[in-house]
């Protein structure tokens, strides 16, 4: 194990070493993607300048350098997940592609006119729309578990929510507009015991929070390679390979199939039978060195010292006058969504932006939290582990200084 | 830090504050919805036309300092004025925006609008309402812009 030093971990991360606007930038937008370490970019250099071929396809070489090399990557996911199997680990673009797949391959062929999904207010709109797609195409309705004033799923109706119409719970782990952490594990348990299977977006969970798919006991957990660390561009399905292997394939191509003759297809095996075409390979291995690269020091050693950053900037925040936090959840992650008084939140990011602090502001594509609390954006800030306290300050002093130029 | 005054100059922070001319106009002829849906800037515009001249603009809505500034900057320049001299100062504003050398006689007032010039993601912001009343004018009924 390696130890935690912030010193150290802010060298590995070559683009934190710059100025903006003459100034040393602060990122904290995590939330919306996170930066790289060396490890993860000479990954994908080396398998550039070294290992590049198709996969799964040639007998050459290089052809069975890449095929080790994605493979191996897939173990190292199914490793970090603790999934049972490297089948149940299917390589996609990312946490959208993923609840697609599953909207359109597992839940579409079983649903009917007036059935349900259960989704939350919550959600990120990856985990709405693709929904209520779904909605339009079979006439199924689109349930949603409501949320309180602090952020929180409120889950007094949940026993009615989830009923035997329900095909589906969709939930996030983690939200990312407010930052709650969710309480899955029990909302899994709830919903299996009524047989209704369970999909996890963990797009924004994580990078924050161990993860072990067998103790949540979900059917399925998705989540996007370039919030971990890792390269845009892949993401990951885990699926109970029950469910999987049940599953008609998503698209056809390449890859995805054992033979093809004009009358008719033999489809693949798990998992390439939902990888048809090929797959982005540099992008796997990128995130297999991701998680080598939080595996040295221990997701609960990051993670204590992110949530250490979100505690203190949380305190620092709630002393200042014209402040209001947004999403007050007793259990939170790295997200932390404010309001400055009389600054509209755009106005708010162009004023950090001249302090070399980037932070998001907008909806976060989340329009559904926006409206509950009647407010058209909000600016937020999302610490990942290389972040600093200094870096607190530097967002302490941002909304200072809107304040002054607005005042 | 100076960019930013030039973004934020005390004209765009008063009208931000207190938006000139923000209110319906009941007996409007022509209006438009305008939609920044990636900050939330939303507005409408009304105009009262008289043959070829605006007799009357106002908006209402919600969003940015920038674009409630450019708002209520723009109904004050835009009335009295026909459809062409209104098309003309348009012209300028948006190369003044746009880093081009603009005609500041008749912009005016309007010349803080090109502190935007030096911050590209926020050009929609102030463009948002010259669409907006661009498309009221064009329209007989009420029309949806978007700035996305």
């Amino acid at each position: 194990m390696r130890a935690f030093d912030i010193e150290q971990i802010r060298a590995d991360f070559p683009i934190l070493h710059q100025q903006i606007n003459g100034q040393p930038l602060v990122y904290l937008d995590n939330a919306a993607s996170s930066q790289k370490p060396l490890q993860v970019i000479e990954a994908v250099d080396h398998y550039y300048r070294t290992d590049n071929a198709n996969v799964h396809r040639g007998v050459h070489r290089l052809s069975q350098r890449a095929t080790d090399a994605f493979e191996a990557s897939r173990s190292t996911v199914r490793d970090y997940l603790n999934a049972s199997s490297d089948r149940e680990i299917v390589f996609v673009r990312g946490a959208t592609e993923a609840i697609n797949l599953v909207a359109q391959s597992f839940v579409r062929p079983m649903i009917v006119e007036g059935d349900e999904i259960l989704i939350s207010h919550l959600e990120h709109h990856a985990n709405i729309v693709p929904w209520q797609m779904l909605c339009e195409q079979t006439g199924a309705q689109l349930k949603v578990i409501p949320m309180t004033d602090t952020g929180e799923l409120d889950l007094t109706q949940i026993d009615e929510l989830l009923n035997s119409r329900t095909k589906i719970l969709s939930i996030g782990h983690v939200s990312n507009a407010l930052g709650t952490v969710n309480p899955v594990k029990m909302l899994t348990e709830k919903a299996r015991a009524k047989g209704i299977p369970v999909l996890i977006d963990g797009a924004q969970a994580v990078p924050h929070l161990q993860v072990d798919v067998q103790a949540l006991d979900c059917d399925f957990y998705v989540f996007s390679g370039h919030k971990l660390f890792a390269p845009t561009g892949i993401g990951v399905l885990y699926g109970r390979q029950q469910l999987l292997e049940a599953m008609p394939p998503y698209q056809g191509g390449g890859d995805m199939i054992l033979s093809v003759s004009f009358s008719g297809t033999i489809y693949n095996e798990l998992p390439y039978k939902f990888e048809a075409g090929t797959p982005h390979i540099a992008g796997a291995i990128g995130l297999a060195a991701a998680i080598d690269y939080i595996q040295q020091f221990g997701m609960e050693v990051l993670a204590a010292h992110e949530h250490h950053l979100l505690d203190l900037a949380t305190a620092k925040l709630q002393a200042m006058d014209g402040v209001r936090i947004i999403g007050t959840a007793k259990e939170k992650a790295s997200v932390l969504s404010f309001m400055i008084d009389g600054v509209h939140p755009h106005d708010v990011g162009t004023i950090f932006d001249q302090q070399g602090v980037a932070i998001r502001t907008g909806h976060h594509c989340a329009q559904p939290v926006m409206e509950y609390f009647d407010i058209p954006a909000t600016a937020r800030a999302s610490f990942a582990f290389y972040n600093s306290e200094q870096e607190v300050d530097a967002l302490v002093a941002a909304i200072k200084k809107t304040q002054e130029l607005f005042g | 830090m100076s960019d930013l005054r030039d973004l934020y100059q005390q004209v765009i922070m008063d009208h931000n504050k207190n938006p000139r001319n923000f209110r319906e106009i009941e007996d409007a002829n022509h209006f438009a919805h305008g939609n920044n849906p990636l900050c939330g800037d939303k507005l409408v515009v009304y105009v009262k036309l008289d043959g070829n001249v605006i007799t009357d603009v106002s908006f209402k809505g919600s969003g940015c300092a920038i674009s409630m500034a450019s708002a209520s900057l723009m109904t004050e320049s835009l009335k009295g004025k026909t459809l062409e001299e209104a098309d003309a100062i348009y012209e300028q504003v948006h190369k003044t925006m746009t880093g081009e050398t603009a005609d500041r006689h008749l912009l005016g007032k309007l010349e803080v609008l090109s502190g935007v010039k030096e911050f590209p993601a926020r050009v929609k912001c102030a463009t948002l309402s010259w669409h907006t009343v661009h498309a009221a004018v064009d329209s007989d009924h009420d029309i949806s812009v978007s700035t996305e």
